[in-house]
């Protein structure tokens, strides 16, 4: 009798056989190289997944909290007797896969996981499309130079928030089933051969090998214990900003960042009620109806981002920071704003 | 709240009063299209709703009926905005969304043989009417001690619930100073002066004390110097904040300051909360 959780081994030419298997079960989302850049997008018959990225630009966040989402659909229309009521709309939340998610981009929605999905309330959309979907992580052999997962409680091969963690062992990938659904997804993708130790063995090292990559460390150690008030006046924060054009890049990437807005929409006399991504960059996010606007300069709003991740998150859910490492925003910033560079001033405050 | 905590429940306009003499505030008398739904709402003072326009959005309003006042809700509705806009123009038997009750409340139990002080200004007095109705209620006035109301607008046309405050100064239960920054009415019976100014000189015992202060930033402002020289303990002054809002319940991101959201952590909040976090609201 095999243990519950066995280490799965299948060979990496197998790896189209195996999408074509899920297939049958999932809706399966894999990373594509298009115009330049890696994201992940459903795949078509006949067709494989490319695993040689680093990561995706954008992160995989939308397909828990879609960028644009239908909340409620409605009818002005007065002649209709429940015109002006508001009724959930219809959508399905089909078994989805996500395959070759990094193990950062899995942790990141552990971490917003709390936001929408707590004792006193429940997201219904985000709860039941993160249940519906099986994370079949791809440990990071390569990490990039703006990765710094291993300072933030994460890593290169981290299993937190995955079903299933691969290991890319060249020849072999070695399948790391971490939950009952990871397990009911490798079945459904016919892996079924136990690794042998030589290939557990090669896949430790391999994690050790990638953990010891990130030589970029970034302290955090001190941010839990500061007070709020002295970050939060603290004397860098000008600088930090200067260069900010609050172009929303960073929240736009960032795989922790949850922030919407919900605004209605008619044509003719249907209407949707919508929810979209929001940005915290943006001055409109807290402008009043009076005028007033707590956060009305550039300086306050970038405060607010690093402030949230980095000290409110880790005050409000005792969690850890709201970042994973990734380094997108480092990497696509186009003012060169550094997080690392911001939990440093913040840390050695 | 059960189920989705986005989706309003219906509700149809059933009176609109219009409060003050610019036109520019109307209370809305709103009841639930279904029994059920009004009899599951139980709330406290201080707590607000979301209440929705289809096709327009969704706003935050403070309660300005008490629990007391049963089978209705009231808000009172400053024209500011898109959604503020439009439900002025709306009419008796239209139908609107109303989702909540949400936030907190004024400390009702901490409150209980206290005094009570209450301080609005402009058109923030809609919680501390429910607030003071609440009090006043047969059931409820033994709980409190000595109730004050301190309340003050631009000029006598703009303070809200005109009736009931006259009625008020009528009652041997509650002392009310009513004010205005300026009057040119010769007749005017009470006090002229700014609220910060006509409560430093009213409110002299703060022993065992409460007090619930509302009202514009500058009121606020003016008037915690006031209390605390006056002896309150930051503990004992409470503040009702307001915040762009979208989700009303803690999710959407925009009501913090610092840790707290002002939708599920407040809108009540102390002093002494307040001057722990970050002076961003």
């Amino acid at each position: 009798m095999t243990c519950p959780m066995t280490d799965k081994i299948f060979k990496k030419r197998e790896f189209g056989g195996f999408l074509r298997a899920l297939k049958k079960t999932y809706e399966v989302l894999v990373p594509f190289k298009e115009q330049g850049f890696y994201r992940f997008k459903p795949i078509a018959d006949g067709e494989g997944a490319d695993l040689r990225f680093t990561n995706t630009r954008l992160s995989p966040k939308s397909f828990v909290l879609p960028q644009s989402e239908r909340m409620f659909e409605f009818t002005v229309d007065e002649k209709i007797e429940d015109a002006h009521i508001l009724k959930e709309a219809t959508r399905a939340y089909p078994p989805t896969a996500i395959v070759g998610i990094r193990p950062c981009d899995a942790k990141a929605m552990r971490l917003v996981d709390v936001n929408f999905n707590n004792p006193e309330f429940r997201d219904p959309w985000w709860v039941t499309r993160l249940n519906s979907i099986t994370l079949v992580g791809l440990g990071c052999t390569e990490p990039c130079s703006t990765c710094f997962c291993t300072s933030v409680n994460c890593g290169p091969f981290h299993e937190e928030g995955l079903d299933v963690l691969l290991f890319d062992l060249e020849e072999y990938l070695l399948a790391r089933p971490l939950t009952e659904k990871g397990k009911g997804l490798l079945q459904s993708g016919g892996v079924e051969r136990d690794a042998d130790e030589g290939s557990r063995n090669k896949a430790h090292k391999l994690r050790r090998e990638a953990e010891q990559r990130i030589t970029r460390h970034v302290p955090t150690d001190k941010l839990a214990q500061k007070n709020v008030n002295d970050l939060f006046d603290a004397p860098f924060w000008d600088d930090v900003a200067f260069a900010c054009i609050n172009c929303g890049t960073c929240t736009f990437l960032c795989p922790t960042c949850w922030c919407f807005d919900i605004q209605d929409e008619v044509i003719r006399a249907e209407g949707d009620r919508i929810r979209n991504w929001d940005s915290c960059m943006f001055p409109l996010f807290t402008l009043h109806a009076s005028g007033h606007n707590p956060r009305a300069e550039k300086v306050q709003r970038v405060r607010q981002r690093f402030m949230h991740k980095l000290k409110y998150y880790v005050d409000k859910h005792k969690n850890g920071v709201a970042c994973v490492g990734c380094g997108r925003c480092v990497r696509y910033c186009p003012v060169n704003i550094d997080i690392r560079e911001v939990f440093r001033l913040m840390n050695e405050l | 709240m059960s189920g989705n905590p986005y989706l309003p429940y219906p509700a149809r306009i059933e009176q609109i009063i219009t409060e003050t003499e610019d036109k520019s505030l109307r209370t809305f008398k709103v009841v639930f299209l279904n029994k059920a739904d009004g009899e599951g709402f139980t709330f406290l003072p201080g707590q607000f709703c979301e209440v929705s326009i289809a096709g327009k959005g969704e706003i935050p309003l403070g309660m300005a009926s008490s629990p007391t006042e049963k089978g209705f809700l009231l808000f009172t509705v400053n024209k500011a905005g898109v959604v503020t806009r439009y439900l002025h123009n709306m009419r008796e038997g239209d139908i609107v969304g109303v989702r909540g009750p949400l936030g907190n409340w004024y400390p009702w139990e901490k409150m209980e043989g206290k005094n009570v002080v209450v301080i609005g200004g402009g058109f923030a007095f809609t919680t501390l009417r429910a607030a003071t109705i609440y009090m006043l209620h047969p059931e409820n006035r033994k709980r409190f001690r000595g109730i004050t109301v301190v309340y003050g607008a631009r000029s006598p046309g703009l303070l809200l619930y005109r009736e009931e405050l006259e009625q008020w100064e009528k009652r041997d239960d509650v002392n009310v100073h009513l004010t205005v920054d300026a009057t040119d009415d010769p007749e005017w019976p009470y006090n002229v002066g700014f609220v910060p100014a006509i409560t430093e000189q009213k409110i002299t015992a703060c022993d065992d004390s409460y007090a619930l202060v509302c009202g514009p930033p500058i009121m606020l402002k003016f008037t915690q110097p006031v209390l605390e020289n006056a002896g309150f303990e930051p503990e004992r002054i409470i503040i009702s904040l307001e915040m762009r809002m979208k989700c009303g319940i803690g999710m959407c991101g925009r009501c913090n300051i610092g840790d707290k959201y002002v939708c599920t952590d407040g809108p009540v909040f102390s002093l002494a909360q307040l001057n722990e976090l970050p002076q961003e609201y």
